[in-house]
């Protein structure tokens, strides 16, 4: 029963995307509002059959080739996860999942992973080259380390011998099972328990891929690394796994992004993201999330229900998270940070994005438990069409939170009334030297501004799109360069069409 | 454990004399409230969204005795109370637990259209307007109230009738006294009807030496067509009381509502304001003042629901919380698909004066619509230490310095109070509070 | 001056929610022309500069607009400012996170796309930036920040006339240009105006005072009063109403 081969129908609606290279492209450029990664790609793709029990577990698990406590670790969160169901309090509508109904492993065949490129399928190279992410190392001029998954695995991995010069490794997360069992050990489930959510459970059993990171102690890596996640195969979920440890002293800029094809049906993508910081070290987290986000009746997208987490161990350690979220059909994502080091610094930057039906429940946490802990959020929601838009915070300053810091600033932009706009932060200060701030207003884009635009000869729809940016700057300034620009162009066309 | 068993097991078997303590128009409510409590099955804690820091089970858990069969008390308590707020003349109506008592000063000395009296006397005798409004904007399907509703024999019935204006204000003074512990299901019913004004300000006290206490409250306010309201409600309770008040407010066209709710010194409090705007053009301002020490915990919750187009609301929430006090907010702005034009703001500013004290806040909105300008902010922290220093290089003592500041703290929550002797009476109250003195009404002989 | 007519307002009236401001309006502006329009406050002078422009909290319940031979008024905003009318606002608006330079490469590149003309490259519409700042003194420093956000009321009125300057418009409306303006920075805007001024392109300055008709002097100058023109005369009609105040109209229309 392993290997059911089968084959992906061809679906070319592609309008794939040219090169993006300044702001005068993006403004000129703004003509196409349809997601645009919206093709599938013809490969041999590797699916297991529908359906979730222990045997798929065991059968997940031995395909990869993993080590006895890696099944352990897996079953432990597979029985964990029998006993739990479906959180509930989120401001979404998720409709009931069939967690039968889904293949819990899909991978492009291959006979083992491709040592070079030359025997990466080509179908797969094109497919990255499409999405803007170029495999070939001599193409490369950006200066940044790819990892891209396909499905559930990872395809290949770019600049692993530049970055291991430093020490650095940078790889698959199955790899890592391999090469590195003692850091994965010590790492994988220290932030995000199996225990902690039912999708980080189920994530816990089936996890496929994702990527794996290590900066030892002293290293700046010299490049962005950047993960490309890519749903391909129909009728599967996605379970990748990232693991970012960044020892004393280090600093790592990581990047993530995503997309998939257009389906009718609804795709399921629950990921957990750890992150592990110490002593001084510093690790950013960007996110450009562009999933497919359903038509606009609202039929099909991805259910995006992600944990992400990162542990500020380290005494003075930082992490900060960036995303900009145009994509999926649900989403549920709390990037959070726990700051268990003195001094330690929590951010959270977040654009986004709503419309036709798209629903989005979105925010972070930020606990503080050591003393002079930090933490800013900065928050920036744009709804649209049918959809919702929520903010959910959490700021929870323990006892032993000396000293702590906490500023959040959470904005909401309407276009249109029929979508709604959402606000929900819980604050908890348990020590009276904390200072916490939460302001949060919500608008509608203001017509003074489209009709002073409009006077310099600027059209509704440009001026939508020149104001929303400058509401979502002071995010987008925190992205690395190369992503804020293909960010910037994202907004601007995932609104199109919004103000009528 | 259920906490809400003993009171429908009360009820239930003593319908008769509750009924017969009561009103049929009070009555006629008793059933429903019993099955949605049967269907509910139990009272809030703190698993229950809202509720977060709150157990409401736990308040109404300790074995209370209620006078279902309305006993009397010695009369004195009422006699010896005198109102501390200068220069307001107000009429005044006191209940004790939950008996309402009427002062010479609403006998025969109530302008025509005017009619403050007990709930239950006011709906034998009118049946059909307490009817038209009673239990109506309260939430049948809320644990809580459907308690009140299912043991509340008697509470407060005041009506103002179309365009009359009514200068005096209106007092409530709530009393517990009781030798053994005792639970008090008070209602209050307000109408306003189209173009009428008036101001109500209530105040609650424990006297010295009384058991253990808690207070269901639950008050509706029907705000008609451009009428103004105003419910001022100043908790001096003790350590022994415990107080669940859930105000259920409806605003028509035109109307603008005040409320402002402080509680100075308490043991457990829990107050809801469910604000439904009805009509269009309104103002709404509701603010609330908590000043916690000891062991005191403070938890105020709101709902501001905007149905209609052109609403203004603004919401003040402060807190300054000392030794082991805890306090909780959790507020929420809706405004309503179709609710053009609505303008709406929150604000919630919380002092942590203590390193025990602790403070839970979780502002709100919920926005249907895009013709709004919404906002609310949410602040804990302390006291301006610049402003303290400076204070001291003028030789102000430390200690007087933070008083000061505190006190100058709750100034715009204070300032949300329409009636200026009531705001020069509340101001004073405060300032006492914050020397540690206990703020009673001074001249008052209740001992309370 | 010649014959050939810019602007033709005829019975121009226009409501805003249900309360009519604008009760037939009639004004004709040939190039070269510098009109005035004056009026006590509430005349309507604002609502004729936002009609004319296109507000759309506006509503026009009559007459008609020909600009150059077009119907202004079958045209939105923008198309109207790729025409050639620019409205210089009596409160220029803020818009956050959106610099100047981007907020006018987008204007001038909307307005080539309109004509047909490829869009101006980095290198050429920074050279343009830097030329029409100097007419109006204008900051370098502005240029980076985000339009009119943080502006002093003297920085925004010249930022006004800058992008009047680099939009190059036929007919300049100038809405209550001088409100908020100490006497230096009314001399450099007018200085700015004075400029631009050309025998091809014509103004309306919209004022309650006489004081910055000293520094652009009109050709004629109309008296808005209760939504209508009701009186149109020389130069000597804005000396007129300086002397005997607006309440001498006000008697003449009771």
């Amino acid at each position: 029963m392993d290997t059911d081969k089968t084959k992906n129908e061809i679906k070319e609606r592609e309008n794939a995307g040219k090169e993006m290279t300044s702001d005068d492209a993006l403004l000129n450029e703004v003509t196409e509002g349809d997601y645009k990664y919206g093709f599938v790609t013809d490969i041999d793709t590797d699916i297991i059959p529908v359906g979730l029990d222990e045997d798929v577990v065991r059968l997940i698990s031995r395909k990869k080739g993993e080590p006895q406590w890696m099944l352990d670790f897996r079953l432990k969160a597979f029985r964990y996860w029998l006993t739990l169901t479906p959180p509930k309090w989120a401001h979404l509508k998720i409709p009931d999942i069939d967690f039968q109904a889904i293949s819990y492993y899909a991978a492009p065949v291959k006979k083992e992973g491709p040592k070079s490129l030359d025997e990466v399928d080509p179908e797969l190279i094109k497919t990255f080259d499409r999405l803007g992410i170029p495999l070939q190392e001599q193409k490369q001029l950006t200066g940044m380390a790819v990892d891209a998954v396909m499905d559930s695995v990872s395809v290949k991995t770019t600049h692993k011998e530049a970055l291991a010069e430093r020490g650095i490794i940078f790889c698959s997360i199955s790899e890592a099972v391999r090469d590195y069992p003692d850091l994965v050990k010590k790492y994988l489930g220290s932030v995000v328990s199996y225990k902690d959510n039912f999708y980080a459970a189920l994530n816990s059993a089936v996890f496929s891929d994702g990527s794996f990171v290590y900066i030892p102690k002293g290293v700046r890596c010299p490049m962005e690394l950047s993960t490309y996640f890519r749903i391909n195969a129909s009728g599967t979920g996605q379970f990748e796994r990232t693991l970012i440890v960044a020892d004393d002293d280090s600093y790592v800029s990581y990047l993530e992004g995503c997309t998939a094809p257009m389906r009718d049906e609804n795709q399921l993508h629950a990921a957990i993201v750890e992150i592990v910081v110490e002593d001084r070290a510093e690790v950013k987290y960007s996110t450009v999330q562009n999933w497919y986000a359903g038509d606009k009746e609202g039929r099909g997208g991805v259910y995006n229900l992600v944990t992400k987490r990162g542990l500020c161990r380290g005494d003075y350690s930082k992490l900060s998270w960036t995303q900009v979220e145009t994509g999926s059909a649900i989403t549920w994502k709390y990037p959070s940070c726990v700051l268990a080091g003195r001094g330690a610094t929590g951010e959270f930057y977040s654009v986004a994005v709503t419309r036709n039906y798209q629903q989005a429940d979105t925010g972070t946490k930020m606990i503080h438990l050591a003393p002079d802990t930090r933490s800013t959020i900065v928050s920036k929601g744009i709804s649209a069409g049918h959809s919702e838009n929520s903010y959910r915070g959490l700021v929870k300053v323990t006892p032993a939170a000396e000293g702590a810091r906490n500023y959040t600033q959470c904005d909401s932009l309407l276009l249109g009334s029929e979508c709604g706009a959402h606000t929900f932060p819980y604050i908890d200060v348990m020590n009276p030297s904390a200072v916490v701030e939460h302001e949060a207003t919500t608008s509608k884009i203001s017509e003074d501004q489209i009709f002073y635009c409009n006077q310099r000869g600027i059209s509704t729809e440009e001026a939508v799109g020149l104001i929303v940016n400058g509401y979502a700057k002071e995010v987008m300034n925190k992205l690395p360069m190369e992503f804020a620009v293909e960010a910037q162009r994202l907004l601007a066309i995932t609104l199109e069409g919004s103000v009528g | 454990m259920n906490a809400l068993n003993q009171y429908t097991d009360l009820y239930e078997a003593n319908r008769a004399a509750v009924d017969a303590g009561s009103a049929p128009v009070l009555n006629r409510l008793r059933p429903e409230a019993l099955d949605a409590l049967k269907r509910i099955g139990r009272l809030p804690d703190k698993s229950d969204e809202g509720f977060e820091k709150t157990s409401v089970n736990d308040m109404f858990a300790p074995d209370f005795g209620v006078n279902i069969n309305r006993m009397s008390l010695p009369v004195d308590v009422a006699s010896s109370f005198r109102c501390g707020v200068p220069n307001l003349s107000t009429l005044l109506g006191i209940m004790v637990n939950d008996r309402f008592m009427p002062t010479a000063t609403l006998v025969g000395n109530l302008p025509q259209g005017v009619t403050v009296c007990s709930l239950a006397k006011a709906a034998a005798e009118q049946p059909a307007l307490v009817e038209r409004y009673y239990g109506t904007a309260a939430r049948a399907d809320n644990a809580g109230t459907a308690l009140n509703t299912l043991l509340s024999q008697d509470g407060i019935f005041i009506h103002v009738g179309k365009g009359v204006r009514l200068d005096k204000a209106i007092q409530i003074v709530d009393i517990f006294h009781s030798a053994f512990p005792l639970m008090a299901a008070r209602r209050v019913l307000v109408v306003a009807e189209d173009g009428a004004k008036v101001a109500v300000l209530k105040c609650d006290h424990t006297q010295t030496g009384s058991e253990r206490c808690l207070a269901s409250e639950v008050i509706e306010i029907f705000a008609g067509r451009g009428a103004e309201v105003e419910w001022y409600d100043i908790e001096e309770s003790d350590g022994s009381t415990s107080r669940y008040s859930q105000l259920y407010a409806r605003q028509e066209g035109g109307s603008s509502l005040t409320v402002c709710g402080s509680t100075l010194t308490n043991g457990v409090t829990r107050n809801e304001y469910h604000i439904d705007v009805c009509g269009e053009h309104t103002v709404t301002h509701l603010s609330g003042m908590a000043i916690g020490s000891s062991s005191q915990h403070i938890d105020n919750f709101s709902v501001l629901r905007h149905g209609a187009c052109h609403g203004h609301s603004d919401q003040l929430f402060k807190y300054v919380l000392d030794e082991r006090s805890t306090g909780a907010f959790e507020g929420s702005i809706e405004v309503c698909h179709g609710s053009r034009f609505v303008e709406a703001y929150q604000s919630n500013r919380n002092i942590l004066a203590s390193k025990d004290a602790r403070m839970h806040s979780k502002p709100q909105l919920l926005i249907y619509n895009d013709d709004v300008k919404c906002s609310h902010g949410a602040t804990t922290g302390q006291l301006d230490e610049k402003a303290m220093f400076y204070m001291q290089t003028r030789g102000i003592p430390r200690e007087e310095a933070r008083r000061m500041l505190m006190q100058a703290f709750m100034a715009d929550v204070i300032d949300t109070i329409a009636l200026e002797p009531l705001r020069d009476r509340l101001r004073h109250m405060v300032e006492r509070r914050f020397a540690g003195e206990k703020a009673g009404c001074r001249d008052c002989g209740a001992g309370c | 001056m010649s014959d050939e007519i810019l602007l033709k307002v005829t019975d121009l009236r226009a409501k805003v929610e249900e309360k009519e401001i604008l009760k037939g309006i009639n004004l004709t502006v040939r190039p070269g022309e510098v009109h005035a329009i004056m009026g006590p406050n509430g005349s309507g002078k604002s609502t004729l500069s936002s009609v004319l422009a296109g507000n759309p909290a506006f509503t026009v319940t009559g007459g008609s607009v020909e600009f150059h031979g077009i119907d202004l008024l079958a045209l939105p905003p923008e198309d109207r400012s790729h025409e050639g009318l620019f409205l210089s606002f009596q409160y220029p608006v803020e818009i956050p996170g959106v610099s100047m330079v981007n907020f006018m490469r987008a204007a001038v590149n909307a307005k080539r796309e309109y004509f047909h003309e490829p869009a101006l490259s980095a290198g050429d519409f920074l050279k343009l930036m830097r030329q029409k700042r100097a007419i109006v003194e204008l900051d370098n420093k502005l240029a980076s920040r985000s339009v009119n956000e943080g502006f002093s009321g003297g920085e925004k009125k010249r930022n006004e006339i800058f992008q009047m300057a680099v939009l190059e418009p036929r007919l300049s409306i100038l809405d209550e240009t001088d409100s908020g303006l100490d006497i230096d920075a009314l001399r450099v805007v007018a200085g700015g105006v004075n400029q631009l001024k050309t025998s091809r392109n014509a103004t309306i300055v919209i004022t309650h005072y006489q004081r910055l008709l000293d520094y652009i002097k009109p050709d004629f100058v109309h008296v808005l009063y209760k939504g209508r023109i009701v009186r149109t005369g020389g130069p000597e009609l804005a000396l007129e109403l300086e002397e005997k105040g607006y309440d001498w109209i006000k008697e003449e229309n009771l």
